[in-house]
Order: structure tokens, then sequence, then C-alpha cells
């Protein structure tokens, strides 16, 4: 089966000083793995280099074009708009009309016409957890998800979760909680971590890294 | 992009979306120049061209930093970049929200608003025109300045730094085709000047922002 994601010989930077190297690794659909680390470690940094937001520092990354979904810690929630209008201008982006099974999905539907600005955290973070079902794509990349979750609601995203890995999907999930996700690999990135140096590529975009 | 565009407006619309801030700077400047200068019509005339465009240009400044920070900080700019339109769409639909809201309630609040300066009655169309044709100008460049400082906190003043100098040729066309509109002299030709910069700033400026945006980002 080919995998979703593969990553080989990665390393990535933040803020022009490499914090991980020599990184390996491959997603299949249907798998889970979490990312385990101290904080500081690059974990947040690796999801952004697999999401594509930064080139990596070294080696390759090969995805499918257009498959991954990435949660950052900031959910990408607007105040002044409905719940609903959340997820529903997400779902247009993607074009996709899954907002109403989304809400469902993470026991929002009762709150769907309540300005986002209103939500609690661990509301809000449901809201921008729903976000990744309506985008339709398989790869989920995961910061942190379950941060300010109670421990209903984060049973309930384990069973999103595991609904998402039996479509075919897949997650890489950097997480400090347990996900009672027993199926799920661990990545230790620890071994990893980058000898503290500048990167080598010295050119005037290194400035902006 | 649609969809990016009507969330805009929507926002807009809403509370504390900012939404007829320009629209309010630019009335007040119209209302507080005559009392400044003094009620004489025919030195109001003469400077109504001028002040009408320093007016529309520093009302378009004033909302410029809201066009991407806000998307910053709540972290949808990272999402809509892993998102599947290309970030060259979402910044010409960033900065076609921005003119729907601040250069056309201009375009439309125009001709009152140079009744106020005693603008001559034959010069109202040309005003009307110049700003329909320059303000799309000032909304692409100004979201290519707001890309580049949008990774700053406060970058207000540095965004105004940025994007003044690129707003002179439209402000310098602008109020010419005006003024000679007014006096009874042919304007088209800075008119057809502003219209050029404006094309080439709503085709050009949009690939300039996105890679602002990519680096910004990283």
């Amino acid at each position: 089966m080919t995998p979703l994601l593969a990553a080989r010989g990665l390393a990535c930077a933040r803020g022009g000083v490499l914090v991980l190297e020599g990184l390996d690794l491959e997603l299949a659909p249907g798998a889970a793995l979490a990312l385990r680390g101290p904080n500081g470690v690059g974990k947040t940094t690796l999801l952004r280099t697999l999401a594509g937001l930064q080139p990596p520092a070294a080696g390759t990354i090969l995805a499918a074009p257009e498959a991954v979904a990435y949660a950052a810690h900031a959910d990408g929630l607007k105040a002044t708009l409905t719940a609903a209008e959340n997820l529903g201008f997400w779902a247009a982006v993607h074009g996709t009309d899954a907002a109403g099974a989304a809400l469902a999905a993470l026991d929002l539907a009762a709150l769907a016409d309540r300005p986002a600005g209103n939500l609690s955290a661990g509301q809000k973070r449901r809201l921008g957890l729903a976000r990744l079902l309506v985008t339709g794509r398989p790869l989920w990349l995961l910061d942190e998800p379950t941060v300010s979750l109670d421990a209903a609601a984060v049973a309930r995203f384990a069973e999103v979760l595991r609904g998402h890995l039996a479509r075919g999907g897949a997650a890489l999930i950097a997480t400090h909680a347990d996900l009672a996700l027993p199926e799920a690999g661990v990545l230790e990135l620890a071994p990893f971590r980058a000898r503290l140096r500048p990167v080598t590529r010295g050119d005037f975009d290194a400035a902006f890294g | 992009m649609r969809a990016l565009l009507l969330r805009d407006l929507r926002l807009a619309l809403r509370s504390g979306g900012g939404f007829g801030l320009s629209l309010a700077f630019f009335l007040i400047v119209a209302v507080l120049v005559p009392l400044g200068v003094g009620p004489e019509g025919a030195t109001l005339a003469r400077i109504a061209p001028g002040i009408l465009w320093v007016g529309a240009l520093l009302s378009c400044l004033l909302s410029l930093d809201r066009i991407f920070a806000l998307d910053r900080e709540d972290g949808s700019l990272e999402l809509l970049a892993t998102a599947p339109i290309p970030l060259e769409a979402v910044a010409a639909a960033k900065a076609a929200a921005h003119w729907l809201t601040t250069g056309l309630p201009l375009v439309a609040a125009a001709p009152l608003v140079g009744v106020l300066l005693n603008l001559p009655g034959q010069g109202t169309g040309w005003l009307v025109a110049s700003l329909a044709l320059g303000t799309p100008a000032l909304s692409a460049i100004g979201t290519f300045g707001a890309a580049l400082t949008v990774g700053l906190k406060r970058g207000g003043l540095l965004l105004s730094l940025l994007v003044l100098p690129l707003y002179i040729p439209t402000l310098v066309f602008g109020a010419e085709a005006v003024a000679r509109g007014a006096a009874g002299l042919p304007a088209a030709t800075p008119l057809l000047l502003l219209a050029g910069i404006t094309a080439g700033a709503v085709a050009l400026l949009p690939f300039a922002t996105a890679a602002a945006i990519r680096v910004n980002l990283r």
C-alpha cells in the first residue's frame, strides 16, 4: 500500500536554528502516529514542515497533493461568526458540504447558531477539530488536539479519529496527553534532536526562516 | 475564493468589523477642511480635488493593517495557506473585499462630499470616475503592504511608510483628473493613466502578496 506520507532524512529549522535532523517517517492509510518529546523538541515545527508551511532544511517529503489537513494551536475561528458559519466557510473553501455532519460528530449541533466568540475554550477547540472533517482530506496533522478538552470530549474525538482511520485516513498527532488510541504508534522525537547550530543555508532567506 | 470574499464582507458588516470607518474618516476630512480653511468658495473649489483624493487615500490606509493581521492572529491565515485555493486567489479576494468595504463607499459618497468642498459641478463626474478607477489600486497596493508586514506586531507604522510612496502615482493622476475636469479641461489622459496603474496593480500584485505571505508564514 502506498503511504500517504513519507519523509526521508528530514531536517527542520525554527528561527534559523536546526531543531530536528535525520528523521524518517512513513504513514500508511489507516495508521496513526503520536509524536512525543519534551517542550521545544520541534513537534510543531515538524508538523508545519510536513504541512508545507515552511520548507525542510534538508531531506524530502513525499505526500499526495492536497492530502494534508493541518490543525494548529489556533483554531482559525472568527468570533463574530456563528459556529455553523465558521464551519460552513471552511467547507466551502474545501468544496465539501459536510458542515452539519461535522458539527454533530463533535457534539456541537446545539451550539450551531452561537457566535464562536461566546463558546468556551473547549467548545472552540471542538469546533476547530470539526474543521478537519469538512476538509475531506485523508492526512490529519494535529498539534496538541486535546488541549482544553474534557474527558468526554477527548473520548469523542478519539472516536472521530478512529472513524477517520477506518475510512483509510491517517493522522500524525503531537500530544502530551493519552489519546486512548492503543493502535497508534509512538514516535519519540528526542533522539532526532539536532545539535544546536544555525542552518547552513546561508542565503538571504535564512533570515526569515 | 467566493467563500472567502463573502466571509470577509460578512465579517466587515458584523460588530467590530470596521465597515464604515473609512467612510466616516473621509466625511470628517471633508467637513473639517472647510472649517479650517475658511468659507471662501473660490479657495475651496481650487483645493477640493487634492483634498478629496488625499482624504480618500488616507481613509484607505486606515483599514489596511486589518487585512491579514486578524487572520494571522486567529490562525486562519495558516489554514488558508494549506487550503486548496492558491494564496494568489486569497490575496485577490482579500483586496477585493477591502475595496468593497472601503473604496466603493467612498465612490458612492463622493458626489455629496464634493458639494461640501464646493467642487464645481462639472468636476463631480470626474471625481466619481477617478475614485472608481483609482481606489482598486489603493486596495491592491495596500494588501501587498499588509502582507509584507503581517508577521509584525503593531506593524501599522511600517505598513504606512511602505505603502505611502507606492500610493503617490495614484494620488497624482487621480487629483489631476479631477482638477482638470473641474476646470473644464480635457481630463481623459490622467484618467487613462490612473486606469493603467489600477490594471497593473490588480493584475500583478496578488502574486507579490502571496509570495510575501509565504515568506512571513515560515
